[in-house]
């Protein structure tokens, strides 16, 4: 028999052993799992139970230099979906369809952001309307997946004033996200997309806080936020301070009427604080946020007057006679000439070089002009032969050297070089070596047209330079310590020199006598450069008022807008309104009317002081 | 004559107080954020449990004999009940597509086959207490294989792997304990064993080896031998037939089970989240109801296959120590009165049904961890269910009554 008590007893210890050695291997399991590995496995229940929702940051706000807000946040909502699969997502739209409207867009856009980042909660209206939010409190209890969340909105009151420079958010693209610059960011996150917005994006932006919400293995969301976990709360971004005039910005964009298609900068010499900056026609960047309007984005990018597009840092223009200035600063640094310098030939409406006539914009000539006559009267004769005089080699390397071929470093970003040759090579390689002549290559130059086109920022910087002492500073909107640079290197008297000359050109004898303005004392120069066939030339106008003690640098370039004398009178009207001076266009009780007006383009229409008549031009060059 | 019999009280506390234990998972268990039927799933468990102490006092109350006498009907009846399981039978929660339950107009009254574990180790221990001497070769053995055998194709059938499982692990320890030399059981085994290790010719082959080695050195009779071997070379052909006739959700379970991140959304995620429950529990747990994972539902089959689970989460490694030593104790107590029982009957009964816990014990918790497969098998006092809560008290029965009569325990030997 095989039940003899020793064999039982044999089979039982064996057994207990067995039994034994089985159960302390489960114990062993259950050490290795909660005891070792625990901290792994706490963070995986976190994540299973907790989903984070982004809390954004207020945008830093954007003060002007007297603090009026220029951007500041307004509350709107937003609208999504905590959802564990792209099934169940599309479940839940079809769903949501039932209580409002979603076009097939919004369920493309809220496909998009899922498949992009599946643990963030899916936005669906990244700025639900009011009555949309209601609906949807209303039938909280059928979606509880569902999260609305009051998020900062970004908003501009000015509107489209401030549009030149102060740029929009909207939500981060996919290109920006693959960008190194954007590394840190996600999916749905608002992000500067232009001007200040986006060149000062990372301080602007503050950090991103978080929300936790439990969600059961449904993804429903079983505890509000708070109970789970702690928020953590955002951090704003910091105020940013900028130099911005608002009483003088609005003023400008009223003056410069959205008919007109150019640009104004206004500069405080000392410092270079942008005071002012436009471009016209402007848009409305609160129409941006959150997204732009198809409708709207169509308009703006059909428009020929290219609301997008700024004209007075992207845009570059040949700069006419303003260029004079840089002409007569080369000559004087270089000792070139000097005010009394009289040219060989004087001016009887033109000027013969080689077997091409060069004319000057007064058919009946200037006569024998000195450097500041020449400048006061903006004579092209004798321009042309100063430019002889220096050279094309000193002409370009004296140009590089003022600063004429680089950015003029203002806070904006996409800023565009001016376009200006770097040496005698451009020629060769453009024209062949036998293609060009450096004659009447420097006779163009010396006007300001041929291979030369700058911009609105560039131009303001070198007249600011002549405003103070020759050292200037790069044009900036944010209130920061200016870092000025020397532009060129001229006596006290010089300077004195030259700014008397550009305060005759705004005299009775000279060619912006139309906005002499009493105990404005605006000095500048006007340019009327070439734009191209059958078109009307740009009006230009760089100046400085008071002129023998500048306070602001005014800088105005009307694309198309004919004669330089009418930038000449935005610009004192601007300069006028800035330093409180009483300015005949705008003594009326309401502010005189914009200049650009339809009648405005008439020709013949009455202005208080006639000014020289533009004259047709032959040759090349027409300006003054 | 007065016979006095002494209730094993360290059975009765220890398997009374894993009751307990096992109702409050139950309880907690239904403790959801979004609330289940779960949620009142205890109050019937409560209601079960004390059917399963009636029906265990009745137990006591009559002999062993009287049990042995009532074996070959209870057999029989367990064996009808799964023939007419096969037929009429519905599948339920977790396992909706199998056949394992029998009811009568719609009303669910319970899984034959929990009755069967019970009538199976009855019936093996009536027969193998019956011979003379231990089994000695694989032709003394078909009595055993077919009293095991005939149940475990019917369950197959359904089929419910989990509870095939069990059978084969009561079979294997019964034989152990009637004296089968282990050369013998592992001969037995040899053909499934092909079958697994199949799947790498390496192993089978270096298994093949062992196996020839074994029937030189246990000599079987040579026809007996050659059979073996042959049977041998068979499983080993038609394994990978075999797993393509699998279902893919079989396939899959067995896959998970060397990789559970092989399919983390379907057949690894009860896996994974089991794993994460008890993991995140730690050393102290997180509180009674306060899992988490099972609040939250991401805990799969919390009341029945993955309770552990939750007494894992909840209780921490603290409570899974005090509930397997307890566990522990009850399994070494009934071998304890396997080898005190005061007949070969008794004996085998006891250890039959030891075995029939330990391979759930073993095979669920090890379930939680992955240490197992997913097979869909309860854990004794823990698991939510009827007809398995008084399976399991009927064998807590049986077995204060083997107890009772055995030696050293009764007042008064039986003469």
């Amino acid at each position: 028999m095989s039940f003899h008590p020793n064999d039982i007893a044999r089979r039982a210890r064996l057994g207990t052993i067995l039994i034994v050695m089985l159960m302390a291997f489960l114990v062993s399991g259950f050490f290795n799992t909660q005891v070792l590995q625990h901290e792994r496995y706490a963070v995986q229940s976190e994540e299973n139970r907790l989903r984070e929702v982004p809390l954004p940051a207020p945008r830093g706000i954007i003060y002007d230099r007297k603090n009026n807000v220029i951007a500041e946040n307004l509350p709107a909502y937003t609208v999504s979906l905590l959802s564990t699969t792209e099934k169940a997502l599309v479940a839940e739209l079809t769903r949501l369809s039932t209580v409002i409207q979603l076009t097939p867009n919004d369920v493309k856009g809220a496909l998009k952001r899922f498949r992009r980042e599946p643990n963030r909660p899916t936005v669906i209206f990244p700025d639900a309307a009011i009555d949309v939010v209601a609906v949807l409190e209303e039938h909280r209890i059928d979606f509880p997946s569902l999260i609305i969340q009051s998020v900062p909105k970004r908003y501009y009151p000015d509107g489209a004033v401030v549009s030149a420079f102060v740029g929009y958010t909207s939500e981060i693209s996919e290109s920006e996200m693959n960008s190194e610059r954007f590394r840190n960011y996600k999916l749905g996150q608002q992000v500067g997309k232009g001007g200040l917005e986006r060149q000062y994006e990372e301080s602007l932006h503050g950090a991103e806080g978080m929300r936790f919400v439990e969600v059961d293995a449904r993804g429903r969301v079983v505890n509000e936020a708070g109970v789970a976990r702690p928020d953590q709360v955002p951090r704003p971004g910091p105020p940013l301070p900028t130099n911005i005039d608002m009483d003088l910005q609005r003023f400008v964009s009223q003056v410069f009427a959205d008919t007109l298609m150019g640009g104004v900068i206004a500069l405080d010499p000392k410092t270079g604080g942008v005071l002012a900056i436009h471009s016209g026609p402007g848009y409305d960047p609160n129409r941006f946020t959150g997204g732009i309007p198809q409708d709207y984005w169509k308009e703006l990018n059909t428009d020929p007057k290219k609301p997008l597009y700024n004209k007075a840092t992207q845009g570059t223009y040949p700069p006419g006679s303003t260029w004079k200035l840089v002409d007569a600063v080369i000559a004087l640094e270089n000792g070139i000439a000097n005010f009394d310098t009289r040219m060989p030939q004087a001016c009887g409406g033109g000027f013969a070089y080689g077997n091409a006539y060069f004319r000057c914009w007064e058919r009946r000539g200037h006569g024998s002009q000195n450097l500041s006559g020449a400048i006061e009267k903006s004579c092209n004769v004798y321009f042309y032969q100063l430019g002889l005089r220096m050279g094309l080699s000193r002409m370009l390397a004296g140009g590089i050297k003022l600063g004429m071929n680089t950015r003029s470093g203002l806070d904006l970003p996409n800023e565009k070089a001016p376009r200006f040759p770097y040496g005698l090579d451009y020629f060769n390689k453009k024209w062949g070596p036998r293609g060009w002549t450096p004659g009447s290559t420097v006779i163009n130059l010396s006007i300001g047209q041929g291979e030369n086109s700058q911009t609105l920022a560039s131009m303001a910087r070198f007249y600011a330079a002549m405003a103070s002492d020759g050292f200037a500073a790069a044009p900036s909107i944010a209130r920061v310590t200016p870092k000025r640079e020397r532009v060129f290197t001229l006596s006290a008297e010089q300077i004195q020199g030259l700014r008397s000359a550009m305060g005759r050109v705004v005299s009775p004898t000279g060619t912006a006598g139309g906005s002499a303005v009493p105990g404005l004392f605006l000095g500048g120069k006007t340019g009327t450069a070439q734009s191209g066939a059958n078109k009307p030339d740009h009006a230009w106008f760089v100046g400085m008022a008071p002129v023998h003690d500048p306070k602001v640098v005014v800088a105005v370039m009307i694309e198309f807008g004919g004669h330089g004398w009418q930038a000449a009178r935005v610009a004192s009207r601007v300069a006028a309104k800035y330093l409180n001076i009483p300015h005949p266009a705008d003594r009326a009780p309401t502010t005189g009317p914009a200049i650009g007006d339809a009648s405005d383009n008439v020709p013949g229409r009455p202005v208080p002081v006639p000014p020289p008549a533009p004259t047709p031009l032959a040759g090349t060059a027409a300006t003054n | 004559m007065a016979r006095r019999i002494v209730a094993d009280y360290p059975l009765l506390l220890t398997a009374l107080a894993l009751s307990l234990l096992g109702s409050a998972m139950v309880y907690s268990a239904g403790r959801t954020d979004v609330p289940t039927y779960v949620g009142g799933l205890y109050k019937p468990q409560i209601v079960w449990l004390i059917l399963g102490l009636a029906t265990a006092y009745g137990v006591t109350r009559s002999s062993v004999r009287l049990i042995q006498w009532l074996t070959v009907p209870a057999y029989a009846l367990s064996l009808i009940l799964l023939g007419l399981t096969l037929v009429i039978g519905t599948g339920a929660g977790t396992a909706a597509g199998t056949k394992s339950w029998l009811a009568i107009g719609g009303v669910r009254i319970g899984q034959p086959s929990e009755l069967a574990k019970v009538t199976v180790v009855l019936m093996l221990a009536q027969v193998l207490a019956a011979r003379r001497d231990s089994p000695t070769s694989l032709l003394d053995l078909w009595k055993p294989a077919i009293i095991v055998g005939v149940p475990w194709l019917m369950i197959m059938a359904q089929p419910d792997l989990g509870s095939g499982i069990a059978f084969i692990g009561i079979f294997f320890a019964m034989l152990y304990w009637s004296g089968v030399a282990w050369p013998l059981l592992l001969l037995l085994a040899s053909p499934a064993i092909s079958l697994v290790l199949s799947f790498s010719t390496g192993l089978w082959g270096a298994w093949f080896l062992v196996l020839l080695a074994l029937v030189l050195y246990y000599r079987p009779f040579l026809v007996e031998g050659i059979v073996l071997m042959l049977m041998n070379v068979a499983t080993g052909v038609v394994a990978p037939v075999l797993w393509e006739k699998l279902k893919p959700y079989q396939q899959n379970r067995l896959k998970v089970f060397l990789d559970p991140s092989f399919d983390p959304k379907a057949s690894g995620y009860q896996v994974i989240q089991s794993k994460i429950s008890i993991g995140s529990g730690g050393l102290f747990g997180k509180g009674f109801t306060e899992g988490t994972q099972k609040r939250l539902a991401f805990l799969p089959a919390q009341h029945t296959d993955f309770i552990f689970a939750v007494l894992g989460e909840e209780l921490g490694f603290i409570g899974v120590m005090f509930t397997l030593s307890l566990l522990t104790f009850l399994l070494l107590r009934c071998t304890k009165i396997a080898e005190r029982a005061n007949d070969a009957f008794g004996g085998l009964l006891a250890f039959g049904l030891m075995a029939s816990w330990l391979v759930h014990v073993l095979v669920n918790v090890g379930m939680t961890l992955n240490l197992m497969p997913i097979t869909g098998i309860p854990l004794p006092f823990f698991s939510y269910g009827g007809s398995f809560m008084l399976a399991t008290w009927l064998a807590v029965g049986i077995l204060l009554r083997v107890s009772g009569e055995g030696r050293g325990r009764s007042g008064a030997r039986v003469n």
